[in-house]
């Protein structure tokens, strides 16, 4: 990771946990009467949101605000960019407009990365979510979370068994956490149906199962991925109710989980399908858990790629931070 | 993480040893306790790194002198400081408030050396969102001058006039190994100091 | 009568000749011969082709002049050696009816640079449904023998093998584009371990395979011949193989990007990768160079696909899918099969003419390196080291995927019917 953030591959290991560190500390601010620090007064961050998601879409806005800085939001919907205004036209009027960071979230794979690698703009971007591609602030928190309730603060997730449930196929969380949650240690289980998981899954750095009932017993967390109700429809499985029996969480299942173990949801969630009201609203979901600790890591992220006069992750750094001079 | 623990270069002249130390943190301790009459709502709030172990070391005094329990905390200044795009960011450093918070208590900010001054401001402004003190004081191990802001240390181990071209570091044993507070040169081509800009 | 005298030229790679063009007509093949008053060319080190023939290339005229003309892809056919190419069908309008056809053969004959043989449509507006007017195309005055709808697969079964049975009447041929299209609907790039990576929908090769297959059967059904485009899986190879070892009448083109790029390259997201098809992997780009060598794919068509800066200066999903390859195909074929030494100079000329030349019926072209025969040739410098600068390309569109990369070989010579089209190294 240079100026961006793009991928979850870009992370070192030291890098994943200097943002998790650092969102630790981030999160203390929620617990402040003034949650608020001034850090990055002056700064200006644009959330392009090429497609509807209001939650990625406020968390990070929280985030940027909590921190002060100038939050501009740039909609796809009733904007120049649905009158076929394209990405490098967009990408030049923000950056004339003196972006410091553009959180893109994009149908298209790859245009983050299009956008961080074009000469179009100077602005530090950040992947808020591409196509099928990658989400790694998702794949951030999640590991946030994990850490918290599983291993520890100031750790990794080694040995932590962590099982992926649903559409991987088209799933830009699971591809971000299966790099992010290996880089941290942990071991990493993908189940779906054989159509919802993509070809060369085998090459992945992680394991695969058909059976859902076969791997709970040896997970410290399940992460429920959402599965849209029009992937019926192109026949990836027959009916909703024979995908929720044979791949959704419901109390039976999660009685089968070992006594620590945690259930995720990076929402939003289709109750009855993926995930029963019964687990949704369990105390082992951390469904809720997950979106106030998005606040902190995107905090984190803005932090580490905003906060100095050059990015702190993936450089090479040396902590002269704390030296008499700095009195 | 990278280890930042001190070690004496070759030129460095120490200007105060263990006992030194010791001596001038018992006697802060009892200037608190007089000045705060008695000390019950003293909070202190060590400055990362070196500070936070200072406090702690005059809050155990603290609790000798006075047989109670003293608050005793940290405060990370990283997000409040004025040179922040001069540098990457820094990794942040723990802020940890003792549970009864510090609204109306008497703050003392705790650092080991006191120089340009803006650490201290930072950590005025780091307080002004946390909550809001009866009133706050500074006590610093070693005060070298060269303020760049009108703020000034109300108890002071040493007072060590100093040179731009000098350095002072301290060495504590929670952290470094040992004690001992070291002057020495600014080593060549490391950049003088012109004015606040270079507060590095 | 004008006269040019080569001299010294290793002709098709072989004995060092020299070559004797009088007029429009080779006259003389031989050692130590004189010309007096002939226009001398030194050649030395050089190698002589009979002119490249395309089989597959996109002028974009009519309708899409912002990318290419009939002028500047001629130009740049022949800056690339060729002497003819084969303009494909999906023009705007598109290419299914002898009114259109007409107008690109002339177009082309206006030109000068190159011979322009239209393609026509195998069925109206490239839809699939209702054959075009294929007898007309084939009586107009550009003789259409090629036919496909190029872009877009002709998928209905029945429909194909109505093509393919009504062909046979004037010795025509279906070039088939084999692709699926329900299994490649949206698809971005290769199915496989990238596309999987990348979160880009994966274009599977059985889409093209599965094509191919029907094709070559529906083909020896019918008892007519069937040619497939721009080839590009270990899987195809394999069909048109047994197809052949079958004594089928098919034939099949690989594009010089397919013999040298893979999928890999998508990991940049940068869309001058993108085409259709896909780039896909090591292992197919080697079973391509194979076939090529053996003989099972029968000649190297460019499937040059000009487009303006805009639809490829975007985000990968959005841009056009296409690579320029008019100016750089003799280069990556030294490099991916001769430097490599897959196929001698003879073979390149086979490949890259003869037999595009015979599969499109294409008088003129194609043909040996001989007295009497027209003097449709290439002269080219093999131990040229250059680096691909499309700035300096005569096609109108730049979208090549070979920017800074050293490709051998450089074209020194064209000449159409005994003109020089390109002269050191210069179009004239």
């Amino acid at each position: 990771m240079k100026r961006h953030l793009i991928s979850a591959a870009d992370l070192t290991r030291d890098d994943a946990l200097l943002i998790l560190d650092t969102a630790e500390e981030m999160a203390r601010v929620a617990d402040r009467p003034i949650k608020k620090l001034p850090t990055l007064r002056g700064r200006t961050v644009v959330n392009l949101f090429f497609e509807d998601s209001t939650r990625t879409r406020i968390s990070f806005e929280a985030a940027a605000k909590r921190l002060s800085a100038d939050v501009i939001n740039f909609s796809a919907k009733g904007s120049s960019v649905s009158k076929g205004e394209s990405l490098k036209d967009t990408a030049l009027t923000l950056e004339a407009m003196g972006a410091d960071a553009v959180v893109i979230r994009h149908h298209s794979s790859g245009a983050p990365h299009r956008l961080a690698t074009s000469d179009w703009i100077n602005a530090s971007v950040v992947n808020a979510g591409d196509g099928t591609h990658e989400h790694p602030t998702q794949a951030l928190l999640d590991a946030f979370t994990m850490r918290r309730r599983l291993s520890g603060v100031g750790r990794g997730l080694e040995g932590r068994r962590v099982t992926v449930v649903g559409d991987i196929l088209h799933s830009r969380v699971a591809r971000s956490n299966v790099l992010l949650l290996t880089t941290l240690g942990a071991r990493v289980t993908l189940v779906a149906p054989p159509t919802l998981l993509p070809i060369g899954v085998e090459t992945w750095p992680c394991e695969v199962s058909y059976d859902l009932d076969a791997v709970l017993a040896k997970s410290d967390a399940v992460m429920m991925l959402r599965v849209q109700r029009e992937r019926m429809n192109a026949a990836y499985f027959p009916t909703e109710r024979e995908y929720a029996r044979r791949y959704g969480l419901d109390g039976l299942r999660m009685a089968a989980l070992p006594e620590h173990a945690i259930v995720m949801h990076p929402g939003p969630m289709n109750r009855g399908m993926e995930i029963t009201a019964e687990v949704a609203d369990s105390p082992r979901c951390t469904a809720v858990e997950q979106v106030a600790n998005g606040v902190s890591t995107r905090m984190a992220v803005l932090y580490l790629l905003l906060g100095g006069s050059e990015p702190a992750i993936g450089t090479d750094r040396s902590d002269s931070a704390r030296t008499e001079e700095s009195k | 993480m990278v280890d930042d623990r001190m070690t004496a270069g070759p030129q460095d002249r120490p200007v105060l040893e263990a006992p030194d130390i010791a001596r001038v943190l018992t006697r802060i301790a009892h200037e608190i306790v007089e000045r705060a009459k008695g000390a019950d709502d003293v909070v202190l709030l060590g400055v990362p790194t070196r500070g936070v172990f200072l406090a702690r070391r005059l809050a155990g005094k603290l609790a000798e002198i006075t047989g109670r329990e003293a608050a005793v905390g940290s405060l990370d200044t990283t997000m409040y400081r004025d040179d922040l795009r001069l540098h990457p960011p820094r990794a942040l450093a723990t802020t940890d408030i003792p549970g009864d918070g510090i609204d109306g208590r008497l703050v003392v900010l705790v650092d080991d050396v006191l120089f340009s001054g803006r650490t201290i401001r930072a950590a005025l402004d780091a307080l002004n969102d946390i909550g809001r003190p009866r009133a706050v004081q500074l006590a610093v191990l070693v005060d070298r001058g060269h303020r760049e802001l009108p703020i000034r240390a109300d108890y002071v181990g040493k007072n060590l006039p100093t040179s731009q071209r000098e350095t002072v570091r301290v060495l504590l044993a929670e952290h470094d190994g040992r004690d001992s507070v070291l002057l020495g040169q600014r080593e060549p081509g490391a950049g003088a100091r012109t004015g606040a800009a270079a507060d590095e | 009568m004008s006269e040019i005298l080569i001299r010294g030229a290793k002709v098709l790679g072989g004995a060092v000749q020299d070559v004797l063009i009088s007029g429009e007509t080779v006259t003389a093949v031989g050692a130590a011969l004189e010309a007096p008053g002939a226009t001398v060319v030194e050649a030395a080190g050089h190698i002589l082709l009979p002119g490249l023939v395309d089989l597959h290339t996109h002028l974009r005229e009519p309708g899409r002049e912002d990318s290419e003309t009939v002028l500047t892809g001629t130009r740049a056919a022949a800056a690339g050696g060729y002497t003819a190419v084969h303009a494909m069908a999906n023009t705007f309008p598109v290419a299914d009816t002898a009114g259109v056809v007409e107008q690109v053969w002339r177009l082309g004959k206006e030109s000068g640079y190159c011979d322009v043989q239209p393609v026509g449509a195998v069925t109206v507006g490239l839809e699939g449904k209702q054959l075009a007017e294929l007898g007309a195309m084939a009586d107009s005055a550009a003789q259409v023998r090629v036919f496909s709808d190029d872009g877009k697969c002709v998928d209905d079964a029945v429909i194909m093998r109505r093509a393919l049975e009504y062909v046979k009447a004037f010795d025509g041929v279906v070039a088939q584009h084999a692709q699926e299209p329900r299994l490649t609907e949206g698809a971005q790039m290769n199915e496989g371990t990238v596309s999987g990576e990348l979160g880009l929908t994966g274009w599977p090769a059985v889409a093209e395979e599965s094509v191919i297959a029907r094709d070559v059967l529906l083909a020896a059904h019918v008892g007519s011949r069937v040619h497939i485009c721009h080839l590009s899986t270990a899987g195809s190879v394999e069909i048109v193989r047994w197809a052949k070892s079958k004594g089928w009448d098919v034939t099949a083109e690989v594009t010089p990007h397919h013999l040298l790029l893979t999928d890999e390259l998508v990991r940049s997201y940068n869309p001058v990768y993108k085409v259709n098809p896909p780039l896909r992997t090591e292992a197919d780009v080697v079973a391509l160079r194979e076939a090529l060598a053996d003989g099972t794919i029968d000649c190297v068509a460019t499937d040059h696909a000009p487009h303006p800066h805009e639809d490829k200066d975007c985000e990968w999903a959005a841009a056009a899918m296409g690579m320029v390859g008019l100016e750089t195909a003799l280069s990556v074929v030294q490099h991916t099969m001769v430097d490599t030494g897959l196929l001698d100079w003879a073979g390149v000329a086979d490949r890259m003419s003869a037999r595009p030349a015979a599969i499109g019926r294409l008088a003129g072209h194609g043909r040996p390196v001989a007295p009497g025969e027209p003097a449709n040739l290439v002269l080219l410098d093999p131990a040229y080291r250059g680096v691909v600068n499309p700035a300096g390309f005569a096609s109108r569109s730049r979208n090549t995927p070979y920017e800074g990369r050293e490709l051998p070989g450089r074209v020194v010579a064209t000449f159409l019917r005994g003109r020089a089209t390109v002269m050191d190294g210069k179009l004239t």
